[in-house]
């Protein structure tokens, strides 16, 4: 009570334009708390409630893992996701070290071939691999008998699909180092393969273990590719989809729910643990590594990019042919009918069209929300208990899969007692949903480049008796311009590729393209589905073109201060 | 408070009044109880070593920052307001920060009007103004990037003057400088304050930079003011052993108390300021500066008189550019080290070397006895 009382005297008296910023940032902390916690404390709710809606304890996970079913859907994705992660971590390994460890030619070109997956939904390798080694593919004889749904086609799929995710990772941690370590190392004698064991793997170590985490997360929450390679080979992830449609059985679905948030929670937990060590790993004195160029490993690096680069090519370009081809394999006549969705089942060019409605008003609303959270959380003194509200709600996010988070969205909006259950099934749920599920790498972006300016501006500013919102648009926004262009075209991008979320929350009037592609395979038109995977790719394309361009022209425009 | 008012009124009224302003983070007392007033037009330096609390007591002047306890008063005009609570916008006042803090995508013009409010003509006549003030014409339409680090600071300074606060803040605004920028400017800033006549406060850790610039430095040491007074107070007269200690160089002696205004050194009794006076016997420090330390040419009855006088070995004699820095032991004190500086002409007249003894007194004026340093306040020595 004294503490108290000594605390309310010992406060300055807000300036009013911060009454302002505290009114938006309880505004934004109300709204996480509604669009993202609410939304998960109603799977808890839902996982712990019995078929006829009352308090059960935890009957429900007692019933689910008694069933046979259920322990070889929990094999089949642990196997799954283990085999990708081993198969993923190579690669992305050898991809990142030739990216930033040899002076191996056109290396842009190699990193955006590595990227292209993230412009694409998961389910388009599954597609690819049905038109290369499925019942009808070019070569089925690699995967005799169909052998491609199930254990392979999921894997292989998945590996297309996280690469891009591990070699990011990947490539921050190797792009680190520190030029002492290696030249004590090669005074000392060590040779190649020493200076690999003693200097390169213990500094990449967190940087595998980080990938490693995140690739076996993305695999055992994906539904996608088991959806459409998996044949008969059920995986968690699709059972909790088919529970939930299929049976509408909500309380096993929100229990399978639970399971899969547990790894994704571990992970990050995990993960969280190791950056704090990470931090100390480069000092300060830390000398850039200067690699120097060597025509055997500057070689090697080519191979294996181009190799692994073909192999994302060939995967894309089966995708994009099938879209363009009459009947794959027997009539190769180009044609464009299979873009004819209106006269298909899954929900025709309107699908498309929501598809782009939601990657838009996500990038916009997604764009403000993130970026003016991070601003009133980093930089104003206001309403301390909101901002640490906002900003532990908004790593909350990054551990809980986007199938998890649908399934909540469901279970709280479907809520006939809900007073916000106007909004289940309407397009602004799908983008507040949208908005929620990317929050945490959005807020991360925006957190960076704010710390990156000067803590005292928003000082100075007081006593030059300038009101905080003049800082925030004649400097704050204009110096953090490149990092909100690279925020909106993530979540243009995550919005227009994303399936996990959605695919529980739309309704007739809001399906959205990959969502199509879904439907449209399940259906059996499989062509058409590659055909609306392929548009989804061309708009991600797009627009990634389109934001670089108006970067480089913003750049160039208002960014003259950068260069000395 | 009444007594305070009959004490300035009549001359010089004080521009800020800090009355034991306390800041605790949790359980650490960052500041505790400093008390203090700044004079119209003064600049005052506050000097103390990393982590004593200057930057706090700035920023809770300046208002960033909420004192846990005590009251903050500035004058506007004529009369005295408390600005305790008042947020930073309603406190008059200009800052520069270490950093500078230039918004970087805004001209240096730009950054110069930032807080001007009227006229775009009136603004631009200003700013035109303030760059000839500071020795920067036509830089105005650069980048901050564009400028060396010491035009940057004179930019930021040029900021914090434009709108003609009452009080100028300064954090540390020159250790991010090369020395020679650093002391060229420091020349700069004071002649500005003088010519402008703005009350002035800066902090820094650097005891030459508040030496040479300060009108008063206020010394603190974890916390806590240590001593308020002239440059001349501070280095001549520190009132506690650790000002001694951390201003300039300094001997340090252990002896004992011997009566009024007497020490035991080793044997000798000697004449010493005690402060504040000790019982017998009590454990002391003598403290004095090298330069004070007084070398005698040769024994003769006129020197045996003088007061604190000894004969001492010659240890080591080191060229320090302008002067000799000579390592000394006195026998009859106990042996201790003993630093003294000469000038080059003393030097050649004193006809020293290595194998000589050589008279030396200790002025009983500039010797000063200090109860020996606690745990809480080991200060730095020479
Ligand atoms: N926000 C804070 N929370 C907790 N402790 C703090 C905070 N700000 C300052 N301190 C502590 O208060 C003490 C005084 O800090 P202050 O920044 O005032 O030191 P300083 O005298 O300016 O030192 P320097 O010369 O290094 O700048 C330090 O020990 C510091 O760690
Ligand atoms: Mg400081």
């Amino acid at each position: 009570m004294i503490a108290l009382r000594a605390r309310a005297r010992a406060r300055i008296a807000p300036e009013r334009s911060q009454y302002a910023a505290a009114g938006l940032l309880w505004a934004l902390a109300a709204a996480l708390v509604v669009f993202l916690a609410l939304p998960l404390a109603a799977i808890l709710g839902k996982a712990l409630s019995g078929d006829d809606g009352h308090f059960a304890g935890l009957a429900q996970f007692v019933a689910i893992a008694g069933g046979e079913r259920f322990w070889s859907a929990v094999s089949n994705s642990l196997a799954v996701s283990v085999t990708t992660t081993l198969i993923v971590l190579p690669l992305a390994y050898v991809f990142a070290a030739a990216l930033t460890r040899t002076r191996m030619p056109a290396k842009p070109l190699f990193r955006a071939l590595a990227l292209i997956p993230l412009l694409a939904p998961s389910l388009l390798p599954g597609i690819a691999l049905v038109y290369l080694f499925g019942n009808q593919g070019v070569l089925k004889g690699w995967f005799p008998d169909g052998s491609i749904y199930g254990f392979s086609g999921i894997v292989i799929a998945e590996v297309f699909f996280t690469f891009p995710h591990a070699l990011m990772i990947l490539v921050t941690a190797l792009s680190v180092a520190d030029a002492r370590l290696y030249e004590a190392a090669t005074a000392l004698g060590a040779g190649r393969i020493r200076r690999f064991l003693t200097v390169t793997l213990p500094a990449a170590r967190y940087g595998l273990i980080s990938s490693a985490l995140v690739v076996f997360t993305l695999v055992i929450v994906d539904f996608g590719a088991p959806k459409v390679i998996g044949g008969q080979y059920n995986v968690l992830a699709v059972e909790a989809y088919k529970q939930v449609i299929g049976q509408q059985n909500f309380p096993k679905g929100a229990v399978i729910g639970v399971l899969l948030l547990l790894p994704a929670v571990l992970g990050f937990v995990i993960d969280h643990l190791l950056q704090k060590r990470q931090r100390a790993l480069l000092t300060a004195r830390a000398q850039p590594l200067v690699v120097k160029p060597n025509v055997w490993v500057d070689g090697l690096g080519v191979l294996a990019c181009t190799l692994i680069g073909a192999a994302m090519l060939l995967i894309l370009g089966t995708a994009v042919a099938a879209a363009f081809i009459k009947l794959w394999p027997y009539n190769l006549t180009p044609t464009l009918a299979h873009f004819d969705f209106d006269n298909m089942d899954g929900g025709g060019w309107a699908a498309f069209f929501n598809s782009v409605k939601l990657a838009l008003a996500t990038a916009l609303f997604g764009t403000l929300t993130v970026f003016g959270g991070a601003y009133l959380a980093e930089k104003t003194p206001v309403a301390p208990v909101a901002r640490q509200l906002v900003r532990m709600l908004a790593i909350l996010p990054m551990a809980v899969p986007g199938l998890v988070l649908g399934l909540g969205y469901i279970f709280f909006f479907n809520d006939p007692a809900n007073p916000l259950h106007f909004l289940y099934g309407s397009m602004t749920v799908l983008v507040l949903c949208s908005i929620a599920h990317f929050y945490t790498t959005a807020n991360l972006t925006a957190t960076t480049a704010l710390k990156q300016l000067d803590a005292e501006f928003e000082a100075v500013a007081a006593s030059l008796k300038v009101p905080f919102w003049t800082t925030l648009w004649r400097v704050t926004l204009p110096v953090c311009l490149p990092a909100m262009l690279d925020i909106a075209r993530f979540y243009f991008v995550s919005a227009m590729c994303t399936v996990s979320a959605v695919i529980f929350l739309y309704t007739p009037d809001t399906v959205l393209a990959s969502v199509a592609v879904l439907n449209m395979d399940d259906a059996g038109d499989t062509a058409a589905a590659a055909a609306m995977a392929t548009l989804i790719v061309a708009v991600s394309a797009l627009v990634c073109l389109v934001f670089s361009l108006t970067a480089w022209w913003l750049g160039r425009k208002t960014q003259a201060w950068r260069t000395r | 408070m009444n007594r305070d008012w009959q004490q300035t009124s009549g001359t010089v009224a004080d521009a800020l009044r800090i009355e034991r302003v306390a800041k605790r983070f949790g359980a650490f007392t960052a500041l505790d109880g400093v008390s203090l007033s700044v004079k119209k037009g003064e600049f005052l330096c506050l000097l103390g070593p990393s982590g004593c609390g200057k930057t706090t007591l700035l920023r809770i002047i300046a208002g960033l920052e909420a004192a846990s306890d005590g009251a903050l008063f500035m004058t506007a005009g004529e009369s005295e307001r408390n600005v305790t609570r008042l947020p930073a916008s309603q406190r008059d006042y200009g800052i520069v920060f270490q950093s500078y803090a230039l918004f970087p995508n805004l001209t240096v013009a730009q950054n110069i009007a930032y807080g001007l409010k009227g006229r775009r003509e009136d603004k631009a006549l200003r700013v035109t103004e303030l760059l000839a003030l500071i020795g920067l014409p036509g830089a105005g339409s650069k980048y901050p990037a564009q400028l060396s680090g010491g035009q940057q600071q004179r930019i930021a300074l040029a900021r914090a003057l434009a709108t003609s606060p009452s009080l100028l803040l300064l954090d540390e605004p020159l250790s991010a400088l090369d020395a020679r920028v650093r002391e060229h400017l420091r020349r700069e800033i004071k002649a500005l304050q003088q010519k402008l006549g703005v009350t002035t406060i800066m902090v820094t850790h650097d005891q030459e930079e508040a030496l040479t610039m300060a009108d008063r430095v206020v010394v603190m040491n974890h916390g806590v003011v240590e001593q308020i007074g002239t440059p001349e107070d501070i280095y001549a007269r520190p009132a506690s052993r650790f000002v001694a200690g951390f201003v300039g160089q300094s001997n340090w002696l252990a002896a004992t108390s011997a009566g009024v205004g007497q020490v035991l050194l080793g044997d000798a009794l000697l004449g010493a300021t005690v402060t504040p006076p000790r019982p017998d016997g009590h454990p002391l420090e003598l403290f004095i500066r090298p330069e004070d330390v007084q070398l005698h040419a040769n024994w003769s009855p006129a020197e045996a008189q003088v007061a604190n006088t000894a004969l001492a070995h010659v240890r080591k004699i080191e060229l320090l550019g302008g002067f000799y820095r000579i390592a000394l032991s006195v026998p009859g004190w106990g042996s201790q080290p003993l630093l003294a500086d000469v000038s080059r002409g003393e030097f050649e007249r004193l006809n020293l070397s290595p194998e000589r003894l050589v008279p030396v007194s200790l002025p009983a004026n500039r010797l000063r006895a200090f109860v020996p340093a606690g745990a809480a306040s080991a200060g730095a020595t020479a």
